[in-house]
């Protein structure tokens, strides 16, 4: 549904209006960091991994922190809706156009540069990923 | 909700009084200027009546007005059109890095086509420095076009003296007035320009109308061509409803101008003095050569259009430099150019008055403005510098 009287959907203004997992986390065991202060987005996302009884690696928690416009604020709480309690290799698989599809489109000049919170979600993975290989390397 | 409209840089709405004088130009006195019959001639006479009111309130001679399209046409008709009409005589013209869109593109087009382009700088609070000018004029400058007050940041430039130096050295001085018209009275002799952009919808008139004093002995060539409608300069028939607007909307701001702008002033005084109370929020433009109706400000951490849609969504509409909001997705060039840092101007607000604004609308803004700033800083990852990179590192498991 679109207000007409607003260039944004209604479910980009919802989350815009009350942002889903807003937040910092502490002891995070990945932290993705997207964007530039300089463009005018910055986003992060910070997840918290847990394995299931199937040995799966879930997002348990997962929060983010954003600076930018209406669209960055809104498909960073977005994705951090996606994600929660999805395997991390399921979340992987979350894409920029998953995300705008789930906010009901996003204006067309935001779809490329404010559109990046599934690659902040991407790189807080990765992070985990390399973090775990470390912990491991230690161990071994 | 309260509804407040605080945007009156962008547009005004049509004074009743306006409407009611374009009205009848519709549908019963329709005619076309041109024509010789009655229907025309009672076009006509509306046409000089608003050319006199105009030609008056700035102290020009009434063929020395041309009815435009909008201020972007007037900006660019000076602009080419003395350009092309002295190109023989040289080919550099000079302006600065705060201009309104409408000056600096045609400018830059100008470049593509040959010209010669100097762009002054200007300081912090966005003042053009008249000797810079002078040092600039060369043999062959053959425009000057610095802009009366800025539309972003509110500054008012030395226009006098400006104008003076480029009588003195024989160069032509245009000046938009865009965002003044109507608010800061004018006097193109006292002023020394020779040609002045206005428009009527920055004053309680109708869009699609504006207007290019030409001082006559202004070498210039029309962009339009045609009919030769507005003495040769401007082809195209007359939008006489426009027109008869404008002069409406011109016409009362003589009577309403000073008290209001008492007014405005109060009010934008009262707001600056609140706002920059708010932790890292800062005044951007000059603090007393500025327009009295504007007020901008950059917030810390935050960016423009959230802060812009979060305002809107409790009520409040204004507007931003940030890049996120406009067409090209660049920050604010006028922010830019008074030394803002990319990431600051994206944090910029504009909230310019106009008069229809009460002491209630400011109490109001003021109530809703910092819990939307701090609402916003919540949700973003800076708190205390830019780099927290400090701050990010402790949050990663050890």
């Amino acid at each position: 549904m679109r207000d007409v009287t607003c260039p944004y959907s209604k479910e980009v203004m919802n989350h815009f209006r009350n942002p889903h997992n807003l937040g910092e986390m502490n002891e995070a065991d990945g932290i993705g960091k997207v964007g530039n202060p300089l463009c005018g987005d910055v986003m992060r996302i910070y997840i918290k991994v847990s394995e299931s009884e199937k040995g799966e690696e879930i997002i348990k928690d997962i929060k983010f922190q954003t600076f930018g416009c209406v669209a960055a604020i809104a498909t960073s709480s977005m994705v951090t809706e996606l994600a929660k309690g999805k395997t991390i290799d399921e979340a992987m698989k979350i894409t920029r156009n998953n995300v705008a599809d789930s906010l009901d489109g996003l204006p067309p000049i935001k779809m490329h540069c404010s559109n990046l919170a599934a690659d902040a979600l991407h790189a807080a993975i990765k992070d985990y990923k390399s973090k775990k290989l470390q912990s491991e390397d230690v161990v071994i | 909700m309260r509804k407040v409209y605080m945007d009156y840089a962008a547009t005004t709405p049509v004074d009743d009084r306006v409407l009611e004088a374009m009205k009848p130009f519709f549908s019963k006195k329709y005619g076309n200027a041109s024509s010789m019959h009655s229907y025309g001639q009672d076009a006509k006479n509306a046409l000089d009546n608003s050319r006199h009111i105009l030609a008056d309130s700035i102290n020009a001679k009434n063929n020395e007005i041309v009815f435009t399209g909008s201020g972007s046409e007037a900006d660019n008709l000076a602009i080419k059109g003395v350009a092309f009409a002295n190109r023989f005589k040289g080919k550099h013209i000079i302006t600065s890095s705060i201009e309104h869109h409408a000056v600096l593109e045609p400018c830059e087009w100008l470049e593509k086509q040959g010209f010669d382009l100097t762009i002054l700088p200007v300081d912090k609070s966005g003042l053009v420095d008249p000797s810079a000018v002078e040092t600039a004029i060369r043999k062959d400058t053959i425009l000057v076009s610095i802009m009366h007050a800025n539309n972003e940041i509110g500054t008012i430039e030395p226009i006098d003296e400006i104008g003076r130096i480029c009588k003195e050295n024989d160069v032509y001085f245009h000046t938009d007035a865009v965002q003044t018209f109507g608010k800061i009275s004018i006097d193109i002799e006292k002023m020394n320009v020779d040609l002045l952009s206005t428009s009527a919808h920055k004053l309680y008139g109708p869009k699609g109308v504006g207007c290019l004093y030409v001082r006559d002995d202004v070498k210039i060539e029309p962009l339009i061509h045609g009919g030769k409608h507005e003495f040769g300069l401007r082809s195209s028939t007359e939008n006489i409803a426009g027109i008869v607007g404008f002069g409406k909307a011109v016409e009362l701001r003589k009577g309403e101008m000073p008290t209001e702008m008492r007014n405005l002033t109060k009010l934008r005084t009262i707001l600056i003095k609140e706002v920059i109370k708010i932790e890292d929020a800062h005044l951007n433009g000059h603090s007393e050569l500025r327009l009295p109706n504007n007020a901008n400000f950059w917030f810390k951490f935050i960016e423009g259009e959230s802060l812009m849609m979060d305002l809107s969504l409790n009520g409040v509409s204004a507007s931003t430099g940030s890049a996120c909001s406009s067409k090209s997705l660049k920050a604010s060039h006028v922010l830019l150019a008074i030394g803002l840092k990319p990431e600051e101007a994206h944090g910029s607000l504009r909230l310019s008055l106009g008069k229809y604004n009460t002491a209630e609308d400011v109490e109001y803004v003021l109530n809703v403005l910092p819990k939307s700033v701090e609402k916003l800083r919540k949700i973003s990852p800076f708190k205390r510098d830019w780099n927290s990179e400090n701050n990010f590192e402790k949050n990663i498991r050890t």
